[in-house]
């Protein structure tokens, strides 16, 4: 490892996996180290012995859940949106040849202390009981408003200015009721409190439009999920880096990033060191340099039932807005089978999750709990959400975010362009990669 | 692994995911070579760069096999495989080097690697590289078929330098794949979504339609 790299990344997480595999597609000499023994890091998917010894340390595996190799427990609960940024970015490699996805077959959303599909088409829409009859039309207005707002073509702008009016000055606008702002905003745009009502309408819109789009793409929900699990994509990446010339160790300790002048040289591990100009790494590698900015509950619950009441999906997310429940934060539950490769046979997978608000997490989450049905299995975790202090810029660190409270990948991706520009002085701009570049190829 | 038959003839066409193990240098990517493009190349390089090969050997005239092989792409090196690498593959070929007696060890410990984690009814064959050079020899052709035969492996020793028992090795593994069973499941057997495809409609994006 005594060697000069262009980049050398630390943790093999999805955002760092991306970012390695980006590189060396553009042909930088990438060195990628992990500590672990197995790709991932905190969005990575264990096995159920993986699972027992982090959770759980010498306590043994509970023999009803059958055979560990079909299990491959996410850490992190997170969807593919149909038509978000990751789907577009596994196209544009074509890390998408590695894996398979299947659709995640509804969208829940809770009201009234009950929970409700939300619909994907027409006669869905119809029938569902989230709104009266009237209230259909007054959303029906407003989701024609969005659809045809144009940018310079102020016969659609109905008297409003995406950039200058709120939120909440749009839905006033359309009569919206209350328990309707909290469908569109946490339902459709995915917002985890309210704080986008006061904020210019524009990136709510764009939320709802790519909810929208997401949902029309396949269907059933506007959620991907990979067979065999989330841990499938730092994997994929990891492999477009490998691919590529990028180098990998796993199981490898990281004693110091080297400094010269203040500025990151490189890594020493035992006494190797390998040098590079560009450090990337996720919060773990740099405790001294990050700051807190919450604090998240995740509650691994294993099933051996679909939830109650939402017709035997395989799978599933529920939203919880937090007014219904008289939060700050909303809390989601995603769901996850058998069928999915990431449980044995008559098994599902559900994480309840939300950003913590008291000393008592678990009690926060006792309102989606009780959605469940018995649960046969249970594994709490609670982490800091970590963002680095510094851009980079000046010690040629560059730290990601940790994975957030939000149901799906587009803040993941947002970082990813992030980092990128802030070590390239440009914006990330994705080239399809020819589509036969790894057949009948050897170098 | 697809299968498929061609409704004009009784020709039939099935697809698998073969994989390759081994310790670096062994030969596994010259095999490859050997086998579909009939080359070799003595100042091979450390692999990077290869992904997938594919090639298609007819087994009889009714019945073809299309290999879909996977490389390391460098990521055996410093124990790095991904565990995706071996997910899902139908067949392995964990290759040794018959004149260095370690790589036989390592060769073992990915053949217990991919028993506990891959596929259960994985196809592996084991094959012992550079057969051409024999003088060299550290490890004895009965030892390996020995340890070959107690862990249900398929055993050639082979070389990618002068072509011996390579086409008889894959042609080996073709033989074992589960054609039958493979080919008495449905052609549509249920597959993942298609992500390269098109966005089903104009994304709402109209007025009309909307009976809310
Ligand atoms: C959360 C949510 C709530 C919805 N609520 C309703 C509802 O109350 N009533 C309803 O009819 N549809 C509603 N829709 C849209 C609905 O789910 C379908 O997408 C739409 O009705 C088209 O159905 P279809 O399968 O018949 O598609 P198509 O026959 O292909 O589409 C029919 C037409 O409807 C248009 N359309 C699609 N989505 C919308 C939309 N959101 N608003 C206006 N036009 C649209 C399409 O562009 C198309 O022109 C909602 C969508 C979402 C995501
Ligand atoms: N004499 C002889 N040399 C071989 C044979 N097969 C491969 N070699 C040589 O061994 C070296 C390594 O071969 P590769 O095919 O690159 O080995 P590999 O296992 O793919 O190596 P990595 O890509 O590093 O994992 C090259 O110099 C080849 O020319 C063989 O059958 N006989
Ligand atoms: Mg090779």
């Amino acid at each position: 490892m005594d060697e000069q790299y262009d980049v050398i990344v630390l943790g093999t997480g999805l955002t760092e996996c991306i970012l390695s595999g980006i590189f060396s597609v553009e042909g930088k000499k990438v060195l990628h180290i992990d500590r672990q023994d197995h790709y991932g890091g905190e969005s990575a998917s264990l096995s159920l012995s993986q699972i027992y010894e982090k959770f759980r340390p010498g306590e043994p595996v509970r023999q009803s859940l059958g055979r560990d190799r079909d299990w491959n427990v996410d850490l992190i609960p997170k969807f593919l949106m149909a038509n978000g940024e990751l789907t577009n970015i596994l196209m544009h490699t074509n890390v998408t040849r590695y894996m398979e996805f299947k659709q995640i077959s509804g969208s829940y959303v809770y009201r009234d202390r009950r929970i409700a599909k939300v619909p994907s088409n027409e006669m869905e829409a119809i029938r569902s009981p989230l709104m009266g009859l009237f209230e259909k039309r007054r959303m029906k207005r407003f989701f024609e408003f969005i659809s045809n707002y144009e940018e310079g073509n102020p016969s659609t702008y109905q008297g409003l200015n995406l950039d200058r009016n709120s939120m909440l000055e749009v839905y006033t606008k359309f009569g919206l009721e209350a328990g309707t702002k909290d469908f569109i905003g946490h339902a459709m745009a995915l917002y985890l409190d309210d704080d986008y009502l006061t904020k210019p309408a524009r990136e709510t819109v764009e939320r709802i439009l790519l909810y929208a789009k997401s949902m029309a793409r396949f269907g059933k929900s506007p959620y991907l999920y990979p067979l065999y699990g989330l841990g499938e994509l730092p994997q994929g990446f990891a492999r477009l880096s490998a691919i590529y010339g990028g180098t990998y160790m796993l199981d490898k300790p990281v004693d110091e990033v080297v400094y010269e002048n203040g500025v990151a040289v490189g890594v020493r591990s035992g006494d190797e060191t390998a040098r590079a100009k560009i450090i990337i790494g996720d919060p773990t590698y740099f405790p001294t340099k990050v700051r807190k900015t919450g604090k998240v509950i995740r509650v691994i619950c294993v099933l051996t039932r679909p939830i109650p009441n939402t017709d035997n999906a395989d799978s599933l997310q529920i939203v919880i807005p937090q007014n219904q429940i008289g939060r700050k934060h909303d809390i989601y539950i995603a769901m996850v089978s058998a069928s999915h490769k990431v449980a044995s046979e008559g098994h599902y997978l559900a994480i309840v999750s939300t950003i913590i608000e008291t000393d008592n997490p678990l009690n926060e989450i006792t309102p989606a709990m009780h959605l469940l049905g018995p649960v046969v299995e249970k594994f709490v975790g609670i982490t800091d959400l970590l963002e680095p202090v510094e851009d980079g810029t000046k010690d040629h660190v560059y730290i990601s975010k940790s994975y957030d409270a939000t149901s799906h990948f587009e803040t993941t991706t947002d970082d990813v362009k992030d980092i990128y520009e802030r070590i390239e002085g440009k914006p990330l701009v994705l080239k399809k990669r020819p589509v036969d570049d790894e057949d009948n190829f050897t170098a | 692994m697809a299968v498929a038959r061609d409704s004009t003839s009784s020709t039939r066409f099935a697809q698998f995911k073969l994989v390759l193990l081994g310790e670096s240098a062994v030969g596994k990517s010259s095999l490859v070579l050997r086998f579909v493009k009939d080359q070799f190349d003595d100042y091979r390089e450390s692999t990077i760069g290869a992904a997938f090969l594919t090639q298609t050997i007819a087994l009889d005239e009714s019945t073809t096999i299309k290999f879909e092989i996977w490389d390391t792409a460098g990521q055996e090196r410093y124990k790095s495989l991904a565990p995706m690498y071996y997910r899902n593959a139908n067949c392995a070929v964990v290759v040794y080097d018959i004149t260095q007696a370690a790589s036989l060890d390592k060769a073992k410990s990915w053949v217990k690697e991919l028993q506990r984690q891959a596929n259960e009814n994985i196809i592996i064959a084991l094959a012992g590289n550079k057969l051409d050079l024999d003088g060299k020899r550290q490890v004895e052709t009965a030892a390996a078929e020995a340890y070959a035969s107690e862990s249900g492996l398929l055993f050639f020793e082979t070389s990618a330098k002068s072509g011996e028992n390579v086409t008889e090795l894959f042609t080996a593994i073709a033989k074992r794949l589960p054609l039958e069973t493979a080919s008495s499941r449905q052609r549509t057997a249920p597959k993942g979504v298609d992500l390269s495809r098109p966005n089903r409609r104009a994304p709402a994006a109209s007025n009309n339609g909307c009976t809310c």
